[in-house]
C-alpha cells in the first residue's frame, strides 16, 4: 500500500470517528448530566444505558443498512456506502459510551454542586451548567472513550461503508482486507497507525482537559 | 426593628426524627447561636431556614439568606473564581465579579493566593474563602453550620472577626456550633435544641449564667447525651 493511500485512509478514519464522536456528544453529554441530576435515572435507566455499552456493532450496522438501503425508509438520501453512513452508525455506538462516562463522573459531584449553587441563592436551573463545567475532566475522558469506540469499530463500518477503496475505506476495514489478502506487514503497519491516531487524539483531549 | 429572618411553626420530619421550631427570628446586626448536642437538628434547622429543605409545616420569611455548610464545597477553579461564583450566579459580568471578588480576598488576606487552585488552600483558608464568597452576594441573613469546627485557634479568631464584621454591617447571623467559648465571644442570643425541640431561647449572658431548663444546664456541664 502506498504512503499516499495510507495517509488518505488515516485521515478518513480520523474525520469519520471525530465527527461521529461530536455527533454523539451533543445529546450524550446533556443526557449524562441530566441523569446525574436525577439521581442516576433510576436502576432501569442505568441498565438501559449500560446495556448500550454492549451494543454489538454489527447489529447497529445491520440496522443502518436496512434503514439506508435503497428499499429502506431513508434510502432516498443515498447515504449507504458513504462515509456519512459510517459516521451515523459510529455515533450510535459512541453515544452510550459518552453518556455513561459523563453520568458516572458527574454523579459524585451533583449534591455538592447543587448545595453550592442553592446556598448562594442560585436557581435549580443553574446547577446543570455548573455541573457541566465541574465535570469537564470527565468530559475529556468521555470524549476519548467515545472516539476510541468509534475509531476502533469495524463491523458497522464494513456493513454501511462497504470498504470501498478511495471512498469509504478506513483503518479498521483496511486491516481486515490486508489480513485476508495475506499482507500481514501492511495490516500490522495499519494497526500501529490506528493505535497512534487513537493515542494522539486521547493525548490531545488530556492536554485540553489540563488547560 | 423588623427581623431579617423569621420562621413560624416549622415542622420537619425524617424517619423517627421530628424537628419543631414554633418561632424563631434574627435581627440585623444580631448573632444568634444555635446550640445542642449532635443530632439535635441544628443542621436541619439551618437548611430549612436557608430554603434548602422544605418544611412539612410552617414558613420562613425574610430577605435573602445564604448558607455555609460545615465543609464548604469548592469549585475546581481558582480561589478568585470561587470567590466570584455567587456574583456570576446573579448575572454580574465576569470582569466586575472578579474585581469585586479580588477586593474581598484582599480584605480576608487571600489576595496572594487568588490565582492558585482553590483545592490547594488550607482548612482555615477554605472557610475564609467560602465566607467571603457568601458575603459577596450580600445576604440579609447568614446561616453558618459549625464554620470553625476543624480550625486552629488563629483561624477560628479570623473567621470570628469576619462574622462580627458581617453582623456589624447589618446582617443577621445564625451560627450553629458546639464551641461554647465561641458562643460566649460572639452570640447575642442562644437557641438551645434538644431532640428536635427548642428547649430554651435566651440572651447569651443569661443562658450561660442561669440556664432555666435542666437539659440546657446539663449540656453546659457536659452531662447531656444526644
Amino acid at each position: 500500500m502506498e504512503a499516499a493511500e495510507l495517509l488518505e485512509i488515516s485521515l478518513r478514519s480520523l474525520w469519520v470517528a471525530g465527527l461521529a464522536t461530536l455527533l454523539a456528544a451533543f445529546p450524550a453529554v446533556p443526557l449524562g448530566l441530566w441523569l446525574a441530576l436525577k439521581g442516576g435515572g433510576g436502576i432501569f435507566g442505568r441498565i438501559l444505558l449500560y446495556a448500550g455499552l454492549a451494543l454489538p456493532s454489527v447489529v447497529v450496522g445491520l440496522f443502518f443498512y436496512l434503514l439506508l438501503s435503497r428499499s429502506g425508509p431513508l434510502g432516498s438520501l443515498g447515504l449507504l456506502y458513504t462515509p456519512y453512513a459510517m459516521v451515523l452508525a459510529e455515533a450510535v455506538l459512541a453515544f452510550p459510551l459518552i453518556a455513561a462516562f459523563v453520568l458516572s463522573g458527574a454523579r459524585g459531584r451533583v449534591e455538592e454542586v447543587r448545595l453550592l449553587v442553592r446556598s448562594l441563592g442560585g436557581k435549580e436551573g443553574q446547577v446543570l451548567p455548573t455541573l457541566f463545567w465541574e465535570s469537564r475532566r470527565t468530559l475529556a475522558a468521555a470524549l476519548a472513550a467515545g472516539f476510541g469506540g468509534a475509531i476502533s469499530e469495524v463491523g458497522a463500518a464494513t456493513l454501511v461503508g462497504g470498504d470501498i477503496r478511495h471512498h469509504t475505506r478506513v483503518l479498521t476495514t483496511a486491516i481486515v482486507v490486508e489480513t485476508r489478502k495475506g499482507e500481514l506487514e501492511s495490516a500490522l503497519a495499519l494497526g500501529f497507525i490506528l493505535l497512534g491516531v487513537a493515542l494522539l487524539v486521547t493525548a490531545l483531549l488530556v492536554i485540553l482537559e489540563r488547560e | 426593628m423588623s427581623p431579617v429572618l423569621q420562621a413560624q411553626g416549622l415542622v420537619h420530619r425524617y424517619g423517627d426524627f421530628r424537628l419543631e421550631v414554633p418561632h424563631l427570628e434574627v435581627y440585623a446586626g444580631e448573632i444568634l447561636a444555635v446550640l445542642g448536642p449532635s443530632g439535635s437538628g441544628k443542621t436541619t434547622l439551618l437548611r430549612l431556614l436557608a430554603g434548602l429543605l422544605s418544611p412539612e409545616e410552617g414558613q420562613v420569611e425574610g430577605g435573602f439568606r445564604a448558607y455555609l455548610p460545615q465543609t464548604p464545597p469548592l469549585l475546581q477553579r481558582s480561589v478568585l473564581e470561587n470567590a466570584a461564583f455567587g456574583l456570576w450566579l446573579r448575572g454580574v459580568p465576569r470582569h466586575q465579579a472578579l474585581a469585586r471578588a479580588f477586593r474581598l480576598l484582599e480584605e480576608v488576606g487571600l489576595e496572594g493566593k487568588a490565582r492558585q487552585p482553590a483545592h490547594l488552600l488550607s482548612g482555615g483558608e477554605v472557610v475564609r474563602l467560602a465566607l467571603a464568597r457568601t458575603l459577596l452576594v450580600e445576604p440579609a441573613a447568614l446561616l453558618l453550620d459549625e464554620p470553625t469546627a476543624s480550625l486552629d485557634p488563629a483561624n477560628t479568631l479570623k473567621v470570628e472577626a469576619m462574622l462580627k464584621e458581617a453582623a456589624e454591617g447589618g446582617r443577621g447571623v445564625i451560627l450553629a456550633t458546639h464551641d461554647l467559648f465561641q458562643v460566649r465571644r460572639l452570640a447575642h442570643r442562644v437557641v438551645f435544641l434538644f431532640q428536635g425541640q427548642v428547649v430554651e431561647e435566651a440572651p447569651a449572658d443569661r443562658f450561660f449564667q442561669s440556664p432555666r431548663d435542666s437539659r440546657s444546664q446539663a449540656f453546659l456541664e457536659g452531662r447531656l447525651l444526644p
